[in-house]
């Protein structure tokens, strides 16, 4: 018999379809990879099963666990189904745990609401263990923000299997962690959810990471399973276009013109950043922190170089020195050949722009498409008359893929997609010669993010310009960059071909990260290899 | 946290003698000569003159400050011109009925806003939200000194609990000292309570809508013990910022209501002291007040502190 059993969930909130006859089934000990693009109702069929959906969602169907059915039980009832029998996990560790309570308050807290358990101290104690974080190393008294990313979501770990429940749910729990770190957190879900012999729900917008998670894969679309079936053979048959079209996106290399390369852009020369840290005494110095130590690059033009490492390790501290916003307290920034800080003149930055991550945060949201593309031009001397700057971003919101009508609408009539277009057209408005992308398709689904490589590869094969490409996904930094830069505790590793670097590693840092990095065809030949 | 309290403190007293310079000064360029005014615009120059003297007013601007500082250090505050009494005495007296006043008005309003805020947020947008939200722009809106007479008429006049004004001093017992603040009290407490209800709702909306309410859900605790033990404290910051301002506010504005209810506090003190160019009457208060002030930030720190782990390890 099933553990969980969805059977024709349709949810709709405020009349508007979110789910449409979704059936799902999950035995005990068998993990279920749920995979879509956002929009797709992955989170909300785990939502549905929590009954945790936004305020005037409808349901209809039916959820059964070991047989009875949540859809009909009371609210009271229904808590005493969460974090006992049911523990999820999030995506965003950072947010997930109250910033007032300490870590074993809180993992204490599922057991005293669930169980009259003595000594729920005790019982946090082994979960946290268990989690990977005995309190001999991490006390129970620590608050969240003593923690790192992986260490916080290990804590909504302990809550979610505390009480062993008989089903897990994840809902894109690494997607906000270092690949380093994925790994081992997807590594602890998958034991902890073996040794219950509870059912996990695997939510993700990665096939490589469900293909090594999950026994079976579901793939949603627009709020219904498109296709299921067990892992290996579904991505082997891929019957269903949308599969089909998902998997090229995951793995879509843009089409480059290897033309040879120009004099260069951009020198950095031995760059140190430290940063005061505070006080240790009332009156003594203040420590500092060396985030970036003694790194050297240089950027040709047309040049695409990748700069990959783990959060913390300096790269935006760099990308910031780079761009002129901060000082540097050692070395030097050249561009195009003359020295570039933050007191170089504001016309100089037309030669330098930026796209960031958050395509929803790097616009104002009351400006239209057109000032916003236009809003560079300030920096151009002498700056272009009116009519001439409106023909300049019509221009370039066509080159980006969108239309020129577009430059009259508002950000938040756009999809991320091409909210990320327009990011670059106003980062391209002032033809610079370098554009630091920092993160810069992290936030977007696969299929767009595809699309976006295919865009920023054409603009810099037609354009010329370099780019430094700030990521720490792998899989990214190898299908645009020609060269890659790894950079570990502010210093660089190694640097090399991005092809060279990725087929043989030689700094063991590296090899680490590579290893770590989920990889679909690996996941599918290991798992082929158990079943055969 | 110990280094905390130390640095807090250090601010506190260059905070006060920041202010005690800048209350100086501005007093110095003040029209009026204290000399003049206790004496009388008819006094005879030679008097006045030998006044000033006395007064060690003909001693250099910074001798004079550095006399006034230390003095005020020592707990001598001078001697009123009008009153022909210490400052220190005159304070006292005011303070007795201030100080409890300003308590008393900001525990009533705190026990009022708290749950009423908690309650409008757990119902937003529902017919009780919507009555809290009504009530509270109703209480910002209308002018105090009028709800005062509204008190008046109705419990002293009509239904004669409450006198109608005045204080009988505190030898006249406890309960008759609140009996007699009581009225001002609601007073005074009707428009902070609103405001303050209004930051508990929209404080608590924000807490409620933090991902780690759905994490405390998810653990299966109902939305209202959710809200109990994890919401609530989070969105104490901002109410406990107000309340520092409330009572820095209530501790001098309580001037109308004092009026009012003809109650010898504070504010009536610095009124006449202004009127009547008792300049050493204002310059002591406004110290005393500047002082109050900065002590309620110092106790509003320690309290974000006690309540946000952040804080404690954040340097200022």
């Amino acid at each position: 018999m099933s553990l969980l059993e969805i059977e024709n969930l349709t949810v709709d909130i405020g009349g508007h379809p979110i789910l449409r006859d979704v059936s799902l089934s999950i035995a005990p000990g068998e993990a279920l990879g749920l995979v879509g693009e956002s929009g797709s109702g992955k989170s909300m069929t785990a939502l549905s099963v929590m009954r945790l959906l936004p305020e005037g969602a409808r349901i209809s169907g039916a959820i059964r666990l070991d047989g009875e059915d949540l859809t009909a039980l009371s609210e009271p009832a229904m808590c005493r189904v969460r974090g006992a029998r049911v523990g999820m996990v999030f995506q965003e560790p950072m947010t997930a745990l109250n910033p007032l309570k300490t870590i074993g308050a809180q993992v204490a807290e599922v057991i005293r609401i669930h169980r009259a358990d003595p000594d729920p101290e005790a019982a946090a104690r082994r979960a946290l263990t268990r989690a990977g974080l005995p309190p001999q190393q991490f006390p129970m008294d620590r608050y969240p923000h003593d923690l790192s990313g992986g260490q916080r979501q290990r804590v909504v770990i302990a809550m979610a299997v505390a009480l062993r429940p008989r089903l897990l749910i994840a809902d894109e729990p690494t997607t906000a962690l270092d690949v380093t770190t994925q790994a081992v957190i997807l590594d602890l879900l998958k034991t902890l959810a073996r040794e219950d012999g509870a059912g996990l729900m695997m939510i993700t917008h990665d096939l490589a990471v469900v293909a090594d998670m999950a026994d079976r894969i579901a793939i949603m679309k627009d709020g219904a399973v498109v296709e299921a079936g067990p892992t290996a053979p579904l991505f082997r048959a891929m019957s269903h276009p949308y599969t089909r079209s998902l998997f090229a996106a995951s793995t879509h290399r843009p089409e480059r013109d290897r033309r040879p390369l120009g004099e260069p852009v951009l020198e950095v020369r031995e760059a140190v950043r430290d940063y005061a840290l505070p006080r240790r005494r009332l009156f003594g110095p203040r420590p500092l922190f060396r985030a970036v130590d003694g790194v050297s690059l240089a950027i040709r033009s047309g040049e695409n170089v990748g700069l990959v490492g783990e959060s913390g390790c300096g790269k935006s501290t760099l990308s910031r020195a780079i761009l002129g916003l901060e000082g540097l307290q050692g070395g030097e920034v050249s561009l195009v050949g003359r020295p570039f800080s933050p007191a170089a003149p504001a016309e100089r930055r037309r030669d330098i722009q930026v796209v960031f991550q958050d395509p929803y945060g790097s616009f104002d949201p009351r400006w239209k498409v057109a000032d916003l593309v236009a809003e560079p031009f300030h920096l151009l001397r002498p700056r272009p008359a009116k009519a001439e700057r409106r023909a300049r971003v019509e221009a370039m919101l066509e080159a980006v893929g969108l239309r020129a009508e577009d430059a009259e609408r508002h950000p938040h009539q756009f999809s991320g997609g091409q909210r990320q277009r327009i990011a670059i057209a106003r980062a391209l408005i002032t033809e610079p010669r370098l554009v630091v992308l920092d993160e810069a398709v992290s936030a977007l689904d696969v299929s767009v993010r595809a699309r976006i490589l295919d865009l920023l590869a054409g603009l810099s094969d037609r354009l010329g310009v370099s780019y430094l490409f700030i990521s720490h996904d792998l899989h990214v930094v190898r299908a645009i960059t020609d060269r890659v830069l790894v950079m570990k505790a502010g210093k660089v590793v190694e640097e090399g071909e991005t092809e060279t670097v990725f087929a043989a590693p030689r700094h063991p840092y590296t090899s680490e990260l590579l290893a770590a990095t989920p990889d679909l065809e690996a996941a599918l030949a290991a798992r082929e290899a158990a079943t055969a | 946290m110990i280094a905390f309290l130390a640095r807090r403190a250090l601010a506190l007293v260059l905070t006060l003698l920041a202010a005690t310079v800048a209350i100086f000064l501005l007093l110095e360029v003040a029209p009026g000569d204290p000399a003049l005014t206790m004496m009388g615009m008819n006094a005879d120059p030679e008097a006045v003159e030998a006044l000033r003297r006395e007064l060690g007013l003909d001693a250099p601007l910074v001798t004079r400050y550095a006399t006034w500082v230390l003095d005020m250090a020592q707990g001598d505050f001078g001697t009123s011109y009008t009153y022909k009494t210490p400052v220190s005495e005159l304070v006292a007296e005011r303070l007795a009925v201030s100080a409890p006043l300003t308590v008393y008005a900001l525990a009533l309003s705190t026990l009022i806003a708290i749950p009423a805020g908690v309650f409008a947020a757990s119902r937003r947008g529902r017919a009780g939200d919507y009555a809290v939200m009504g009530l509270t722009q109703a209480g910002i809106a209308t002018p105090n000194f009028w709800f005062a007479m509204l008190l008046v008429i109705l419990f002293s006049t009509v239904l004669q609990l409450f006198s109608a004004g005045g204080f009988p001093g505190w030898e006249a017992g406890f309960w008759a000292g609140i009996k007699a603040l009581t009225l001002p009290a609601v007073a005074l407490a009707l428009p902070q309570a609103s405001i303050l209800a209004r930051v508990m709702r929209s404080a608590l909306l924000d807490a409620m809508g933090e991902d780690w309410m759905r994490t405390a859900r998810a653990k299966g605790l109902s939305r209202g013990q959710a809200i109990r033990r994890h919401a609530l404290r989070n969105a104490l910051i901002p109410v406990l910022t107000i309340i520092g301002m409330q009572f820095s506010f209530l501790m001098a504005g309580a001037i109308i209501i004092e009026n009012v209810f003809f109650l010898p506090g504070l504010g009536r003190l610095v009124f006449q002291g202004v009127i009547q160019q008792d300049l050493i009457v204002v310059k002591s208060v406004v110290v005393l007040l500047v002082f109050a002030v900065v002590l309620v930030t110092l106790a509003v720190d320690v309290a974000y502190a006690l309540v946000d782990p952040r804080l404690r390890e954040r340097r200022p």
